[in-house]
């Protein structure tokens, strides 16, 4: 899988969801490289924003869709990394701000 | 009078694309940075630079960029071109 084809597939994915991916194709295209690489690397497409344990038990909040994206994009507009975003976010009708880490510090990977 | 260029240290991750902003912005600027990719390190190489990140960002988010003393965690230009002084 590239992240060419992986494009419309989560294209199609988040708008059954009522959200969008980031309308910075260029961006979005950054982040599914890197969601390949961790899957490629892990087994699992954790995210990339994020420093995964590489086991899928310690990561399975962080496997994208992740379970914090719906909380950040009803807060914020937008889920942590800016992958997947709410239509009003995407056409500028809302603020849009650095989502800070909304996963529990005793669950990241900190050493 | 040519202005001393800043200590600049970014710790990022390979796979994350605000990382990659930010290693782009420093490049485009042709601003000399150091550059480490934790999620490439393992081991003791691993911990030895958590530790350092912890100790600028207790939160271990990425990008933490750490610029001479100052500390801008994020892709924000507009809080790097601050701590840059500019």
């Amino acid at each position: 899988m590239t992240a060419e084809q992986l494009y419309p597939i989560l294209s199609k994915y988040a708008e059954s969801q009522g959200i969008r991916l980031n309308k910075d194709r260029e961006f979005v295209m950054d982040i599914l490289r890197g969601l390949l690489t961790n899957e490629a690397r892990y087994g699992y497409r954790s995210c990339p924003c994020r420093l995964a344990w590489g086991t899928k038990e310690q990561d399975a909040d962080i496997i994208c869709p992740c379970v914090y994206r719906d909380p950040d994009i009803k807060e914020y507009g937008s889920c942590y990394c800016e992958l997947y975003v709410s239509a009003e976010w995407n056409e500028g009708n809302s603020e849009h701000r650095q989502v800070p880490e909304r996963r529990p510090k005793e669950k990241r990977k900190m050493l | 009078m040519v202005k001393k260029q800043p200590k600049i240290k970014l710790y990022t991750l390979s796979t994350c694309s605000h990382c990659l902003r930010t290693k782009k912005f420093f490049k485009d600027n042709g601003i000399e940075a150091e550059l480490t990719d934790v999620d490439l390190l393992t081991g003791d190489e691993r911990e030895k630079v958590m530790a350092e990140v912890r100790k600028l960002n207790p939160d271990c988010t990425f990008p933490t960029i750490c610029i001479d003393d100052k500390v801008v965690v994020g892709f924000n230009e507009e809080r790097i071109r601050k701590a840059l002084g500019e």
